[in-house]
């Protein structure tokens, strides 16, 4: 029998992250996708744009146009919206630190196509508190950026009103160790925090505020192990409307609705067997389409061989395709809420949200999210989660095929093209941004440019909301780098604790204990031998800010007895030798995941010769595509390791070798 | 067999002494390595830097607390008033190694909170694990922090304090701060333990707290000037905010006014030489255990040796050293067991 298809709801909106190399290269993407039946954007942004620098800043160089498009100023944001009608068009952001600004561009643009902002409609992800936690694109310290947060919901509630001015994110949350119970407890903080700051801003009137409360909407992670999953997002669902109805006191049922969109887990995506993260990928979407209750605004889903690289175009519409099926052709959508009156489902919500309201009561107790960062309480909680992870995965507790168990596999014929399977972006980007930045600073107008500058630091210094002057900025054709460092000057900038100094908690086997132990003695020996404790460097250089790995190779590297001198996130080639050099290590570790790894590991080992260093061994680490990593040890590293290197006991293993052969000790070899 | 080149020590001190960085670099490497051959090395590198300036000029400052209280974010803003003012820093900082049991291991965490994010020529920041010695600090800080004073106008020791560490910074610094942190219960416990000899300079970090930082303030200044330790000295107690960068000047005028205390006292000197011969005594100790000193004639014979010979103390603990070797040689050789007479002999290991 041939099923009629009968009523349906509407779909969720249909994206893909995306965007890279220049506005014009990203505005073809952008059309072909629409084309294809997305439905909504969802911009990405490359890291100078994320962390407010021009494309011509030191600090940049390797990164323009890699993870995504670069924004310099508002003929970029003209570019990149060419024949897009803004609104039309859903537009997502992920954009933090620099979000007011990003914004501000878009309304501008809107402005100056005679298009009423309160047409517009989108989301700023603008979430900073995950930033410190995980993504590492803040700039700012707590309050000032809180402040910022604050001045966008204030000003978008009265003059954007169909925008989302800030998603809450659990979702790096999760990629950084998160259980679902911490996603849950530390995401409610952070909302609550942002509520708060909004409401002592005094700028909304008491009887507007649950117009607030209606904006705020979330950005959560889905991983594999799907029936707790959407049990989160049943447990989310209700944990809202219970906080915005007794919290905030918002009558309206229709406004406390817990809101959200969705990117599925990247981080349990696998670089073996890499065609095995299509299944994943699509049992991770199902747990947030399945409740319909509890099911997603929006989503966009990683590619297959995200673990790999930055994926193609086919890559892409695989990725949407998937989706499309779910919508389209599933039955999903003509039902009501399939999961209601289970009470299995019921039993694993109401444990969830147990144990996320302790959680949420520990944090208060220690004067809220901002404060429970600034002690590092936070990060070591989810440095330990991710630690166990590990350890689980190490143990085979925790099974990943194609990874720890069913390793063996035929030759995959996706993995064999010409292309290497993945998006190379265009090497010529960076150059040609910066030409065309510096032809629009000598295309505008020097004293308008200077007063709205002027105007933004005034705002900056009192409490004057920064988005309209902000707007003016972007019609004079102000750039990303001067309107973040106009609010550094006045802000100042921030470092979050690391949270790599947990204790070993000798209660927990550390990984295998007879792995360990030989380990220990291996470093021990070879420190013995060389006249003093081993000593390790670990780096991230550039301006990525996924620091989850560094974290963990620093963690696990003291837990097997190297002294560790890590100093976080985004730092130059030079600043890294020069740590090296005063700190006299026996290694350098770099871990890159921007897919800047060509430009910035040859930068570091240039520094490093600079400094009679070029006897020290680099290892790096990250998402490098094999045919980069031959050509990183053709330039001297002695070591890369990739995703498919799970075993943290196997990598500090060839670590010590490595620092052996260097020192003219023999290798020991793997790990029993 | 490893392939280690050990630097040339006098060629190396020259360089040093000219500010190389790659040689300070160096030099500290060889101080914190344990092969016999480097401890050789270690002790003439150290006898070729102990000239004019190291005696007389610089400032070792000890910079202690509890953990907790601030004092990276407080080293760091007297850093950047002193490269202000044009003096160059050295920073010694010493973080906890795990256990023994526990591999070991430790994570040096200090740097990313020292360091300001601007490169800086004229900073120089060593991480140092503490290594679970005796003591809070490990026997490398000492020539480690002269290597240092050497060829920079301040070097700072910081450290986490945990009662026995109070102590050894007393043996390293000219000059002691304490920072402590208001409202804690570790000041209150410190003020209790007799420790508070100890320091010269209190320093109240978070001061924009307002009167729990003055309340502590109060409690400090009431203690400190009853020890007596060194008759003219006021033990001042500073209030600070490193968050707020405030008193922070008033902090380093309080350094500096201590160091002139000392060499207008006379005995700035006698200070450091008695560091010396205490950090002598103590790695002779670890190296070679209480029967090592036995074969040097015992302790009260170093003491003596090191006194007579005050200015060239690290060419001493060579001869010493040299001595003990060749006679552990002899006492371990079955065939031989002629002394010597002449320990100046190159020992070989």
């Amino acid at each position: 029998m041939v099923a009629v298809q009968k009523k349906r709801d509407q779909p969720w909106l249909i994206r893909t992250y995306s965007g890279h190399s220049s506005a014009r290269a990203s505005n073809a993407l952008y059309r072909t996708n629409l084309a294809k039946g997305q439905t909504g954007l969802s911009v990405a942004f490359d890291l100078p744009t994320q962390t407010g620098y021009d494309a011509d800043s030191p600090l940049a160089r390797g990164e323009v146009g890699k993870v995504g498009v670069p924004l310099s100023h508002i003929e970029d944001m003209d570019q990149l919206f060419d024949q897009i009608p803004l609104d039309k068009m859903n537009t997502a952001m992920t954009i933090n630190a620099t979000a007011p600004w990003l914004l501000a561009l878009y309304i501008g643009l809107a402005q100056r196509r005679g298009i009423d902002p309160k047409l517009l409609s989108g989301t700023t992800q603008n979430d900073i508190i995950k930033e410190y936690l995980s993504r590492g694109t803040y700039i700012y310290p707590p309050g000032p950026s809180m402040r910022l947060i604050a001045d966008t919901i204030n000003y978008t509630v009265k003059h954007v009103p169909r925008w989302n001015p800030t998603n809450i994110c659990s979702y790096h949350l999760q990629e950084a160790g998160a259980t679902p119970v911490q996603e849950l407890a530390y995401a409610l903080c952070a909302a609550m925090a942002v509520l708060d700051r909004v409401k002592a801003s005094g700028e909304i009137a008491p009887d507007e505020f649950p117009q607030v409360v209606d904006r705020i909407s979330f950005f959560v992670n889905a991983g594999i192990r799907f029936v707790e999953e959407c049990c989160k997002l049943r447990a989310f669902g209700d944990m809202w409307n219970e906080l915005t109805l007794n919290r905030y006191q918002v009558e309206d049922p229709k406004r406390r609705r817990f809101r959200y969109g969705v990117q599925v887990n990247s981080l349990g995506l696998t670089e073996a067997q890499p065609e095995n993260n299509v299944q994943r990928i699509v049992l991770e979407m199902l747990a947030v389409v399945l409740s319909k209750g509890a099911r997603a605004r929006a989503i966009q889903l990683p590619a297959w061989n995200e673990a790999m690289g930055l994926p193609r175009p086919w890559d892409q519409q695989w990725a949407l395709r998937m989706q499309q099926v779910m919508a389209f052709e599933t039955d999903l959508l003509e039902y009501g809420d399939i999961l209601d009156g289970s009470p299995v489902i019921a039993a694993k919500v109401a444990e969830l949200i147990e144990g996320a309201r302790e959680e949420i009561a520990n944090v208060e107790a220690q004067g809220g999210i901002i404060a429970a960062i600034e002690s590092g309480y936070i990060k070591r909680e989810l440095v330990g989660s991710h630690m166990q992870r590990l350890r689980a995965i190490e143990s085979g507790d925790l099974k990943i095929i194609g990874v720890n168990c069913f390793q063996e596999t035929a030759i995959s014929p996706l993995t064999v093209g010409s292309d290497g399977n993945i998006m190379k972006t265009d090497p010529a980007a960076e150059r040609e941004q910066i030409e065309r930045l510096r032809a629009h600073r000598n295309n505008r107008n020097a004293a308008e440019v200077g007063a709205a500058l002027q105007g933004l630091t005034d705002a900056a210094k009192s409490s004057e909301n920064i988005m309209p002057s902000s707007i003016r900025c972007a019609l004079a054709g102000v750039t990303t780098g001067e309107w973040g460092d106009s609010l550094r000057a006045v802000f100042g900038e921030f470092r979050p604790p690391t949270g790599i100094d947990i204790a070993i908690d000798s209660r927990v086997v550390l990984g295998k204990k007879d792995q360990v132990t030989d380990l220990r003695a291996r470093v021990a020996d070879t420190g013995n031998a060389l006249g003093r404790p081993l000593k390790l460097l670990v780096g991230k250089p550039g301006l990525d800010g996924h620091s989850n790995g560094a974290e963990q190779i620093a963690v696990k590297a003291r837990d097997v007895g190297f002294e560790v001198v890590y100093d976080g996130i985004r730092l130059t080639p030079q600043q890294i030798a020069q740590a090296a050099l005063e700190e006299g290590v026996h290694m350098v570790g770099l871990s890159i995941l921007s897919g800047s790894h060509m430009e910035l590991v040859e930068s570091v080992l240039q520094e490093l010769r600079l400094r009679d260093l070029a006897a020290v061994p680099v290892v790096a680490g990250g998402i490098i595509p094999p045919e980069d990593a031959a050509k990183l040890v053709a330039q001297g590293v002695r070591a890369v390791y990739t995703p498919k290197d799970f075993n943290l006991n196997t990598i500090m293993a060839d670590m010590v070798d490595v620092i052996r052969e260097c020192n003219g000790l023999l290798r020991i070899g793997l790990l029993q | 067999m490893a392939l280690i080149n050990l630097p040339d020590p006098e060629q190396l001190a020259s360089r040093i002494l000219r500010g190389v960085r790659e040689a300070v670099a160096s030099g500290l490497n060889l101080l914190d390595n344990r092969l016999a051959d480097a401890r050789s090395r270690s002790a003439r590198l150290l006898a070729s830097l102990s000239g004019e300036r190291q005696m007389n000029e610089g400032h070792l400052v000890g910079v202690t607390g509890p953990p907790g209280a601030g004092k990276s974010s407080l080293v760091s803003a007297m850093i950047r008033e002193w490269r202000f003012s044009g003096r160059t820093v050295g920073v010694l900082a010493v973080d906890p190694s795990s256990r023994p049991e526990l591999g070991g291991g430790a994570l040096l965490g200090d740097r990313i909170r020292i360091k300001n994010s601007s490169y800086d020529e004229g900073l120089f920041i060593r991480s140092l694990a503490n290594r679970n010695q005796m003591g809070g600090v490990s026997s490398e800080v000492w020539p480690m922090s002269w290597l240092m004073l050497s060829c920079f106008d301040v070097v700072v020791v910081e450290t986490v304090g945990v009662g026995q560490t109070e102590i050894d910074i007393a043996e390293i610094g000219d000059t002691v701060c304490y920072v402590a942190q208001p409202a804690s219960g570790d000041t209150i416990q410190y003020l209790k333990s007799g420790i508070i000899q100890i320091p010269d300079i209190f320093a109240v970090n978070k001061c924009d707290l307002g009167a729990p930082a003055r309340k502590t303030a109060a409690e400090i200044s009431r203690s400190a000037p009853r020890q007596d330790r060194r008759e003219d000295w006021d033990y001042p107690v500073c209030l600070v905010s490193a968050t707020m960068n405030t008193g922070i000047k008033q902090l380093n005028d309080q350094i500096d006014r201590h160091r002139s205390f000392l060499v207008g006292a006379g005995s700035l000197g006698n200070l450091r030489t008695r560091h010396h011969s205490a950090w002598v005594m103590r790695l002779l100790k670890e190296e070679f255990g209480t029967f090592g000193l036995e074969l040097a004639g015992g302790s009260a014979t170093i003491s003596q040796r090191l006194g007579e010979h005050r200015s060239c103390q690290f060419e001493e603990y060579e001869r010493i050293r040299t001595q003990i070797l060749s006679r552990f040689k002899s006492d371990n050789s079955s065939s031989s067991i002629t002394k010597k007479e002449h320990p100046n002999e190159q020992a070989v290991v």
